[in-house]
């Protein structure tokens, strides 16, 4: 890239941020995230301009097909799932660069195709070397595929005769290790071969709008801030709830569970932004600098048998439909210890959040699908009124709903019409959806973008991944060595403990 | 629904959004915008379709004026709609007699409150739109020089009467040839001493680009016609080679640089609605059309 290219004016807020001219390689393109999400938020970024011309997408797979059957399976997957209406002009343009390599990860021979796949990309397309590898496939391959991409050259590329180096990046997806020595040795096998700088770690939940609204909800506006600490919040609530079971992700999830499938990286990233200083800038560096800070200063309770809570769906009703308890689910040992849903308190030791409660929960075969970050604020120390006047008064509360129905609510005390003075909490709403319908980009494009440009801001350090196996590993061994998740009906709100782990404190989860 | 009031008042109108709001079922309106269109009946059809169109993105409050018979007395007919094509309300107000002349008294009554005003002439470019009793209510004014009987004179009087918020859909048509522009120039190239932008003669988006690309690179950039549609070609000469990218059919550029294959992209040409998008997404001015704009009445209009 030119130094400084004068026809981007940082005033000039019209031109987009473009990729430069590069190739992707998508690894496990016939899984479920490579067709509902990835496909379609490439040709999404298509249609909105935002790929260089010349851009290239090559599919490996262990299938017998050829680019066309491939190109194929990428249209169907873009007319059903993209964002964006479909356009021919833009969709001829995309499959003219649309490869497809057959091959097994062990396969030197695929390997050494798909260097020459992208090399003939590069002089008849010119994608100028730039290679991303999106490793949309689990993590026990990956030593496979890495040290595959290091054999056939494909890892790093030689200096060019300009002086100019193209890069190569590889994107990874959760979960990153199943504790904190499994994340290590995850992260070694992919640095050994790329560079910490081109390993973009995806937390899709950090490419969601409300996610990144939270940034400028806390450190854009006056009104918050004073009152976003100890002094004024009660306690903090995260959630995310799933009304669906495990489906098929028996493999997946059984031995893994609900804290390390969700709390461990979706929670804690919406923890850290939550309760986080504010960055010095928005540059990678600053924003990762401010959540590592905040991550190690987390705290799990001194006793965790009364701190934490767990649960396994038992068979019941979700939603109008009798579905199967987890145990009685395809692939799960019927006396598998595996949670479906977990809760936690924990404490932030720092001078802004002494003392607040952070209580986070997820779970599945809950009422409704529903991910939020509540702060729940303290009563108002002096209440000038009587009683029976504020009988119906909670506490004030903020809470940013990240997914469905995305916006913020503030829920405040008002006075009821009539001659009494009776006061009752109403709300008051910003929901995404009115204020700029349909302008929000799915979490997948955003985040492909960034990769495409090398913009690391909102994908997490392996840093940040360590913190968070920090906290949860002792919480893990605690539930290995002691009881047995409690089982609670689908369809319900939860196991009875985690409703005694907020009672005992005073509190009372947000209905879900 | 339509409600439809006859020699009417700005009071009864907002009576009647109000209590169409209500029957509804909304509760507090969630309209980002007042867009006030300044149009005439013949074209009010068209649009008001691309305002509700691009009001799927921003709902907005959207007024149109149109004024009719200045001869008759004075009269206010507002036609309501509400809930129908687009998320926001719109009122058509139709001005007779000299009420016409004072259009603005019957519009600054309905703006809404706590949110920008942008006034958008479809049809016609006023002389200095600032200016306008039309444009003084609104932080941002669209005008579309493309629509004017000679783009290039009104692009010459919108340059001279330039205030900041201003803002013109040739310009907007730009975008995405400046874009890809810009993409291209990321990559490393030599200096810029000259180039060519090639287009339907008298387009007023290619007039736009000559002069921005002119005032970027500081070397003059000719406009040079062609037999459209719309802009086809961007070329430079640089010091390394030339680097042109061409768009014969406004539905795919192709991108040739010195000692690389011709690469090619989608770069469609736009609608309506699209380009009002683009416009309602930032309200505040826009300097860099405000440079393009100098440095085309310093080069632009003598250069034919």
């Amino acid at each position: 890239m030119n130094a400084v290219n004068p026809l981007r004016d940082p005033r000039d807020r019209r031109i987009p941020r473009v990729a430069g001219p590069c190739v992707l390689v998508l690894f496990g393109v016939t899984g479920d995230l490579s067709r509902k999400k990835l496909m379609p938020a490439v040709y999404d970024l298509a249609n909105r301009g935002l790929l260089p011309p010349g851009f290239s997408l090559v599919g490996f797979a262990r299938r017998d097909w050829a680019d066309e059957d491939f190109a194929k399976v990428t249209h169907d997957a873009v007319k059903e799932h993209a964002r964006t209406p479909f356009n021919d002009t833009v969709w001829q343009q995309l499959s003219e660069g649309i490869r497809f390599v057959p091959g097994e990860f062990a396969d030197d021979a695929a390997f050494d195709r798909l260097a020459e796949t992208v090399a003939q990309l590069d002089t008849e397309r010119g994608t100028g070397g730039n290679y991303a590898f999106y490793l949309s496939v689990p993590p026990k391959f990956f030593p496979d595929v890495v040290a595959q991409l290091k054999r056939s050259g494909l890892s790093s590329a030689p200096e060019g005769p300009d002086g100019h180096r193209p890069w190569r990046r590889v994107v990874i997806e959760k979960p990153f290790g199943h504790d904190l020595a499994s994340a290590r040795e995850l992260n070694e096998i992919v640095n050994s071969v790329f560079g910490s700088d081109s390993v973009f770690r995806i937390d899709h939940y950090l490419g969601k709008e409300t996610v990144q609204n939270i940034l400028a909800l806390r450190f854009a506006n006056t009104l918050y801030e004073p009152i976003w600490n100890r002094s004024y919040v009660d306690h903090v609530q995260i959630t995310m709830a799933e009304d669906i079971g495990i489906g098929g992700r028996a493999g997946y999830y059984d031995g893994i569970g609900a804290a390390r499938d969700v709390i461990q990286n979706h929670l804690m990233q919406l923890l850290a932004l939550t309760a986080m200083e504010e960055p010095v800038s928005f540059d990678a560096a600053s924003l990762r600098a401010e959540k590592e800070k905040i991550l190690s200063a987390v705290r799990i309770p001194e006793d965790l048998a009364t701190g934490t809570a767990r649960g396994q769906y038992a068979a019941g009703w979700q939603g109008g439909i009798e579905v199967p308890g987890f145990l009685e689910e395809a692939g799960i040992a019927p006396d598998s210890h595996t949670e479906t849903y977990a809760a936690l308190k924990l404490g932030v030791d720092t001078r802004r959040w002494a003392g607040v409660p952070f209580y986070l929960r997820t779970g599945k075969r809950l009422p409704r699908r529903m991910t939020e970050i509540a702060l729940i604020f303290q009563r108002a120390p002096h209440l000038p009124f009587s009683a029976t006047d504020t009988k119906e008064l909670g506490h004030n509360a903020m809470v940013i709903r990240v997914q469905p129905d995305e916006g913020v609510t503030v829920r405040f005390g008002s006075k009821v019409p009539g001659s009494a003075m009776e006061v009752r909490d109403v709300n008051m709403d910003f929901a995404y959806g009115e204020s700029f319908t349909e302008n929000s980009p799915e979490a997948y494009e955003r985040l492909l973008l960034d990769v495409l440009i090398g913009d690391p801001p909102l994908f997490p350090r392996h840093q940040e991944v360590e913190l968070s196996w920090e906290v949860l590993d002792p919480v893990e061994e605690f539930w290995a060595e002691h009881g047995k998740p409690e089982q609670y009906p689908a369809g319900s709100t939860g196991p009875a403990s985690a409703d005694a782990l907020l009672a005992r404190d005073g509190r009372a989860w947000r209905r879900l | 629904m339509t409600i439809d009031l006859t020699d009417t008042t700005t009071g009864a109108i907002n009576d009647a959004l109000r209590q169409a709001r209500l029957r509804l079922g909304g509760v507090a309106s969630g309209m980002v915008l007042t867009l006030v269109i300044v149009t005439n009946e013949g074209e009010q059809y068209d649009a008001v379709r691309a305002a509700s169109a691009a009001g799927r993105q921003h709902p907005c409050r959207i007024l149109v004026v149109i004024i009719r018979r200045p001869e008759q007395r004075s009269r206010l007919d507002a036609e309501i709609r509400v809930g129908e094509t687009s998320p926001g309300e719109t009122v058509l107000l139709r001005m007779y007699g000299p009420l016409g002349q004072h259009a603005d008294s019957v519009v600054a009554p309905l703006l809404l409150p706590d949110t920008p005003v942008v006034t958008w002439w479809p049809d016609t470019v006023p002389p200095i739109p600032a200016q306008d009793p039309m444009g003084a209510l609104a932080q941002r004014r669209i005008t579309d020089a493309a629509a004017a009987n000679s783009p290039r004179d009104a692009l010459t009087s919108l340059a001279t009467g330039y205030h900041p918020g201003d803002t013109d859909l040739a310009w907007t048509r730009a975008t995405p040839w400046r874009a890809l522009l810009a993409a291209t120039m990321d990559q490393p190239s030599g200096d810029v001493i000259g180039g060519t932008v090639s287009a339907e003669a008298g387009n007023p988006t290619a007039e736009l680009i000559a002069a921005w690309l002119s005032h970027v690179y500081g070397v003059e950039i000719a406009c040079e016609p062609s037999s459209g549609p719309g802009v086809t070609e961007v070329s430079f000469i640089t010091s390394d080679g030339d680097t042109v990218i061409t768009r014969p059919d406004g539905r795919v550029a192709h991108l040739r640089r010195p000692g690389q294959p011709e690469r090619r992209v989608a770069l469609h040409r736009r609608e309506t609605p699209e380009l009002l998008e683009e416009e309602l997404r930032r309200l505040d001015p826009d300097d860099v059309y405000a440079e393009t704009l100098a440095r085309f009445l310093k080069t632009g209009p003598a250069s034919q």
